[in-house]
């Protein structure tokens, strides 16, 4: 609230693509009035991203794979963003992504596979049947929602590639363009974001690579054109606009882990018995329901997906956490 | 440079205005619903921030008045400093209140696991007896000792920044912290101005003496 760098506002207004000029204009709008209100302690209101500008995902509802939870205000799930690449405030990403160009855009996979792949958009729609999943999202910073994804299990697209015995883990990589992504200016992070899962993680029926999210493509803030979601790993993991896939022999270094390594492990699950030193995990804050009269609720254990369990059998999750 | 009675009560009628907007537009969002996805954390994290823009603004004034000679700006100090507390106390019932919903047991436990909360905590306690004593009748009543014990500000920045610091250091966001806590330093050196030019006036008086006496 304290600082607002108004040149973040001024390459939006010249580097709008035609399809996007509404939305841009809007955003850079709210942008000005952003900067020039939280001076006073006022912030923008939510912005209404209009659900109905975006290009529409049809998708066939897996009700096996989604939770009964009320889902979020698209609202709320468009605003409310960890999205360093745009800026470490949770509004910048919905103020700033919009100079991301989510389409021409191809996805690299390679590594330790037979059959290496680069992959546009269409291509990726196209490789398996869409899907819509209801899954929670927790994030490490004590907050919640459930989110309307559309994708389908990043399982397809690893058999495609047909990994070699040496694959024992998956890199994902975000894209790290300074002219689209204003936050890459900054050293908050090492860029580009990395996250990696190992492989029986990556191939588990949750880990969805995905595409859409409340029947559309995903909205730049929400890591479009095509992003991961782990649903049972904090949300960091679940790296957003990948442009590269690898399959690896060591464990991937990961963006938050080399960052702070006694804060951010490798592997994140969501476990509401192993406190992170500046949020407590045992409960959250679902947006939009947890709110000033009722008590924030437990936290479940990978995030409410038990079917993972066995994923860590053996395994100290306070050691591996 | 003195100001007339009549102005004086009306700078001070607009400094109270002003101070207390933040709480009320807080309000007013909150009312109206306007405060984002997490209108909880946003206002933990508003009434944090105006009490932190509070305390270095009580800080800042002593140091002004001493540096442009506008003596009249001691009269918005005790103001100031109340809503440093008001803040603070706003800071903690939000804390108490939306985060943990008074249950006194995760509270502890909460405040154990996260020390930096600890460290705000052991601040808001410091800025009571201050608040308490801040009435003119105190201040006679403790004559010489009331300054020494407002000296506790200065243990309460550097709490109040190591909160803020401790607590953004979890996602490397260091912006906002770095810059208080460049502020909060440069309104505690300016403090050293005074006793280090007596300091050294003090030694030159020496060696004149000595000198004097040599001869």
């Amino acid at each position: 609230m304290l600082i607002k760098i108004p040149r973040r506002n001024e390459p939006l207004a010249s580097e709008i693509t035609p399809r996007e000029i509404a939305l841009s204009r809007r955003g850079f709008l709210q942008g000005l009035a952003a900067s020039s209100l939280a001076a006073a302690g006022w912030s923008a209101p939510a912005i209404a991203t209009e659900s109905s500008t975006r290009q529409r995902l049809p998708a066939q509802r897996n009700a096996k794979y989604s939770a009964t939870d009320k889902p979020t205000a698209y609202a709320d799930a468009t605003t409310y963003n960890n999205f360093y690449e745009f800026g470490t405030d949770k509004g910048d990403p919905a103020l700033y992504a919009g100079s991301l160009k989510p389409r021409p855009w191809t996805v690299r996979v390679d590594g330790e596979v037979k059959k290496p792949l680069t992959l546009d958009i269409d291509a990726l729609l196209k490789l398996a049947p869409l899907e819509e999943r209801l899954y929670r999202l927790r994030c490490v910073e004590g907050w919640s929602m459930a989110i309307p994804w559309i994708g389908f299990p990043l399982a397809e697209l690893i058999r495609k590639v047909e990994p070699t015995g040496n694959a024992k883990y998956v890199e994902f990589t975000t894209l790290a363009d300074r002219a689209q992504m204003p936050g890459v200016r900054s050293r908050v992070l090492e860029w580009p974001y990395t996250e990696g899962l190992r492989i029986d993680e990556a191939n588990h029926p949750l880990t969805l690579l995905t595409l859409g999210m409340y029947g559309q493509v995903l909205p730049n803030q929400n890591g479009a054109p095509v992003r991961i979601i782990v649903p049972w790993k904090y949300g960091f993991k679940s790296a957003k606009s990948l442009v590269r896939i690898r399959f690896t022999e060591v464990q991937p270094r990961t963006s938050w882990n080399l960052a702070a390594p006694d804060e951010y492990g490798f592997y994140s699950n969501v476990n509401p018995e192993v406190d992170h030193p500046r949020w407590s995990q045992a409960s959250e804050r679902r947006i939009g329901e947890d709110g000033f009269f009722t008590k924030k609720r437990k936290t479940l254990m990978f995030n409410g997906y038990p079917e993972v369990a066995s994923l860590y059998s053996g395994m100290d999750l306070r050691k591996f956490y | 440079m003195t100001l007339s009675a009549v102005r004086l009560t009306l700078i001070k009628r607009a400094v109270f205005v002003s101070a207390l907007s933040p709480l009320i537009i807080y309000l007013w969002r909150a009312v109206g619903d306007a405060l984002g996805a997490n209108p909880i954390e946003a206002l933990i994290r508003g009434s944090g921030d105006w009490t932190l823009y509070f305390l270095t603004l009580t800080m800042s004034i002593t140091p002004l008045r001493r540096f442009t000679g506008q003596n009249w700006l001691q009269a918005l100090r005790r103001m100031l400093g109340l809503f440093t507390f008001l803040y603070a106390c706003l800071h903690l019932t939000t804390f108490v209140w939306f985060d943990h919903f008074f249950d006194l047991d995760e509270i502890l436990r909460d405040v154990w696991k996260r020390p930096f909360i600890a460290i705000g905590f052991t601040a808001f306690l410091l800025l009571i007896p201050l608040a308490i004593t801040s009435t003119h009748a105190m201040q006679r009543r403790l004559g010489r000792y009331w300054s020494q014990l407002h000296r506790v500000v200065y243990a309460v920045a550097l709490l109040a920044m190591t909160h803020f610091w401790w607590m953004r250091a979890g996602k490397q966001n260091f912006a906002e912290p770095i810059v208080i806590g460049v502020i909060i330093t440069i309104l505690l050196a300016a403090r050293l101005i005074g006793p280090i030019q007596r300091w050294i006036q003090a030694r030159k008086d020496l060696v004149l003496a000595r000198d004097v006496e040599s001869r």
